[in-house]
């Protein structure tokens, strides 16, 4: 049966404080961190981009599978910050992994569910036999208008899965996807920040995506919450994910392994995908995984994975998402942070 | 091979020579070597030059220097090996005098380096270094020799006082060189704290951004011997490479250039390093004369960090370095450095230095490098 | 200035690492050579550089190039990489009071700096704290 064969997840050290968010503009943090159920967020170096994290995350993929890289007939980085406008992304991960030139590769963008969509297409082109392997990235370098309340949760983080049909760590039992059209957030073409609908991108857009995509796929194979070991969904910010798995009937200590969001923020793309990482470091063979993305504009994929007694053995081959998570933090003040995500108008 | 001399010597004031462009600062100092030599007339001419083109745009300066001397159609070159262009000409000249191909030869070093804003300078420098293996991961010039500096620092004990050491003896005889670019004193205080450019080394461990010029007159020796003056002859010249990317070399606290370099002119010389009385050497950083001094043979590996302590290299001391103040304090127009080097040299031999002058020095070496060490140019010069 | 030719022909040494390696000597050149140094040989091996290794030496640039201004204060070293083969390039994600020559590092995939605003991106190595 196809499946996951390897996944890497790839964390930048630089974390900044809601406080010291809030503390620029004025806001209230402890309301802040209680609303959204917020800590930290992580932030890139100048350095990092989709880019950079995808090779990270991808040779951590790798790492775990120790596959031939020429073997990997299909590439793709779902992202909503692909640092060119024209020119790919995928393609610089292809040559840095060494899959090049024999390999399918594209960037994809669909709000913060770009990565799951590349799983899905990988996924299936492995099914069709039409590759032996495929990797999927979901990796994003988010940007929230300054004293927006996205700035708050808008992070960077990128996980890689590769899918295959030998040596499968983690089984694909079914997927869904549920899309309609939605506007709730947006950029525009040469709009540095993009906008949001508020409220709006409540329960017309997450929670009905969401829940419509989990119902959706729990139906088709006939299983209910309680038949999960683990679920991840998309992590906007703290609280939604929660929220969403109580309407659906899941418990808090199904949601609390892939939950990330409090440490880490909104890693876009790399959302419930970085979940399902830190699920799979954990995960004993025979657990049943569920993971729901979530995208604006808007839809939902969603995967049921079981896993496999290979997995003990990929583990512990390439970093941990908790450790990225919790090791070697550096924080950075408001400037800094301003400075890294080219925030400080300066000359030309 | 003929014997060569030097029979005349030019070199204005070094600085920020804002009203001065690169045609007019060489020839004012051309002039004064010609006047100084008694000739009009020359046979061929080589101007040093690093990269004209990154800091004026001008490429093609050696038949433009030419013509705006008058000598146009003589036959002139630019010669280029980074910081060690000017030391380069000399040896070219040297051996097309030595060889009988011509009989009078000017040889130049130039840059003017104060039209490009600083970034572009840093980046003009840079263009020594491995450009895709070096430059492209951000790595300065100051930045590289800090990398040895460091390495230097941790296998020899070298300490940050006796980098510092190095500038202050060179700005104390820089103060007595009315040409230099910074004739005054510092101390290692002051070196110590002044800014960080490239941990450890500061400000006051570089060698700064100038405009300038030097020139220098060969001839077959019997003409000099015509002349009124003490006759100064080349006796030794070598020139060596090595790996311009600092991390291919084995060691990256040896100057293996400087030492092949120093090597062959000391046996086309028949000298040892104790049979030298001055020496001029390139401290386009601090670290640079402590390693240059090993590499040389002047002291022991590994000892270069004590000999500015132990005042061995100070103008009373046994083996003077840099009498004319260095890079540091002199300037560091990087083609022209080569050539003032040996006009140093000239003036120590001929009794002319001034108030930095040494006490009867009868044999003066100089060496004049490129990049972080990856061409090393090494002359003896002995007084008749 | 970094030109997209000259970028692009240099992918195989900064995304992956690929070196050559004497057949007659052993010695490893990165980038690779045509001719041997060390014996004069011709013919090579392909080979990888480790990807781990020692810092030997080390600065904190805090003058940059104009392209990295961004980046400073960074420093930048060169790892005596367990091969042997000594790589000059940045060492990120490190305290500086933390950076000792001997340090353990390994290489890591990042933006090396951008062509101006609108210009090509250029990544390639730098080291992390292994």
């Amino acid at each position: 049966m196809e499946g996951i064969v390897g996944y890497g997840a790839y964390i930048p050290r630089n974390r900044i404080k809601v406080e010291e968010i809030a503390k620029v503009w004025g806001a209230d943090a402890p309301s802040y961190k209680r609303g959204l159920m917020l800590e930290e967020k992580s932030v890139p170096s100048p350095d990092q981009d989709t880019i950079t994290m995808s090779v990270e995350a991808a040779k951590n993929a790798l790492m775990r599978c120790l596959i031939n890289p020429k073997e990997i007939g299909a590439v793709y980085i779902g992202s909503e910050s692909h640092p060119y406008a024209v020119k790919p992304s995928g393609t610089v991960l292809a040559e840095a992994l060494g899959a090049t030139p024999e390999v399918h590769t594209a960037d994809l963008e669909f709000a913060c569910k770009a990565g799951t969509e590349g799983m899905y297409v990988v996924l299936n082109l492995v099914k069709s036999g039409d590759i032996k392997y495929g990797l999927a990235v979901g990796a994003d370098t988010s940007q929230g208008a300054p004293g927006d309340a996205l700035e708050y949760s808008a992070a960077a983080g990128a996980a890689a899965f590769i899918f295959g049909r030998e040596n499968v760590i983690a089984t694909t039992l079914e997927t869904y996807s549920y899309t309609t059209d939605t506007p709730d957030f947006w950029r525009r073409e040469y709009q540095y920040y993009p906008q949001h609908g508020g409220r709006f991108t409540g329960d017309p857009a997450y929670f009905k995506h969401v829940v419509g995509a989990a119902k959706g796929i729990m139906d088709k194979v006939g299983m209910k919450p309680s038949d999960f070991d683990y679920v991840t969904f998309h992590q906007p910010n703290g609280k939604f994910p929660f929220r969403v798995g109580k309407m659906l009937g899941f418990e808090k200590k199904q949601i609390e392994t892939g939950w990330l969001v409090n440490k880490l923020g909104n890693t876009y793309s790399g959302s419930s995908p970085l979940g399902l990482t830190a699920i799979l470091d954990v995960a004993k063979p025979g657990d049943k995984v569920l993971i729901v993305s979530y995208g604006s504009g808007a839809g939902s994929d969603a995967f049921i994975f079981e896993v496999t007694e290979r997995m003990d053995k990929a583990r512990d081959l390439a970093p941990k998402t908790r450790e990225l998570l919790d090791n070697n933090k550096c924080y950075l003040e408001y400037g800094e942070y301003a400075k890294y995500r080219q925030k400080i108008k300066k000359a030309t | 091979m003929r014997d060569v001399a030097v029979i005349g010597v030019g070199m204005t004031k070094w600085g920020e020579l804002w009203e001065k462009s690169l045609r007019t600062i060489f020839v004012e100092t051309a002039l004064l070597a010609l006047d100084d030599a008694g000739v009009d007339r020359i046979d061929s001419m080589y101007v040093g030059s690093m990269s004209s083109g990154l800091f004026v745009g001008q490429e093609h300066i050696a038949s433009l220097l030419a013509d705006y001397l008058g000598q146009a159609p003589v036959p002139s070159a630019r010669v280029e090996t980074a910081c060690a262009s000017g030391g380069l000409a000399l040896r070219l000249g040297f051996m097309e005098v030595a060889s009988g191909m011509s009989d009078v030869v000017l040889v130049s070093g130039i840059e003017k380096m104060t039209d490009v804003s600083g970034y572009e300078a840093t980046y003009a420098l840079g263009t020594a270094a491995d450009q895709e293996y070096e430059g492209y991961h951000g790595i300065t010039f100051p930045g590289l020799y800090a990398l040895i500096a460091r390495a230097h620092m941790e296998k020899y004990g070298t300490t940050r006082e006796q980098l510092a050491l190095v500038a202050v003896k060179n700005h104390l005889n820089g103060s007595k060189n009315p040409l230099a670019q910074y004739p005054f004193k510092i101390t290692v205080d002051s070196v110590l704290n002044s800014v960080l450019v490239a941990d450890p080394l500061r400000l006051l461990d570089c060698s700064p951004i100038t405009d300038g010029a030097a020139a220098v007159i060969l001839c077959p020796i019997e003409m000099a011997r015509k002349m009124n003056k003490p006759v100064v002859k080349i006796t030794g010249s070598g020139h060596a490479t090595d790996s311009i990317a600092l991390s291919s070399r084995k060691d990256i606290t040896w100057l293996e250039a400087t030492y092949q370099a120093g090597k062959r002119a000391y046996a086309m010389a028949n000298k040892k390093p104790k049979d030298i009385d001055i020496l001029e050497v390139h401290d386009c950083f601090t670290i640079a004369e402590i390693c240059v001094i090993e590499a040389l043979g002047i002291v022991e590996k590994g000892k270069g960090g004590k000999a500015a302590e132990d005042e061995i290299t100070y103008l009373e001391g046994k083996i003077p370095v840099n009498t004319s103040g260095g890079l540091k304090a002199k300037g560091h127009p990087v083609g022209a450095t080569g050539v003032a080097q040996v006009i140093e040299i000239v003036k120590q031999l001929q009794g002319e230095a001034g108030k930095r002058q040494v006490k009867n020095p009868r044999i003066g070496m100089a060496q004049n490098m490129g990049g972080s060490g990856g061409s090393t140019v090494v002359h003896i010069f002995e007084r008749e | 200035m970094t030109t997209p030719s000259r970028y692009w022909r240099e992918i195989p040494q900064r995304y992956r690492l690929e070196a050559n390696k004497c057949k007659k000597c052993g010695f490893v050149f990165f980038p690779p050579r045509l001719i041997c140094s060390q014996c004069q040989n011709r013919k090579f091996e392909e080979t990888k550089l480790a990807e781990k290794g020692k810092v030997l030496t080390f600065t904190i640039i805090r003058v940059p190039p104009q392209q990295f201004v961004d980046q400073a204060p960074y420093a930048v070293g060169i790892v005596e990489l367990d091969d042997g083969v000594k790589l000059t390039g940045q060492i990120v994600d490190c305290d500086f009071e933390d950076l000792k020559i001997g340090k353990r590092v390994k290489i890591e995939f990042r933006k090396i700096f951008a062509e101006g605003e609108a210009g090509i991106l250029c990544y390639g190595y730098k080291f992390v704290p292994e």
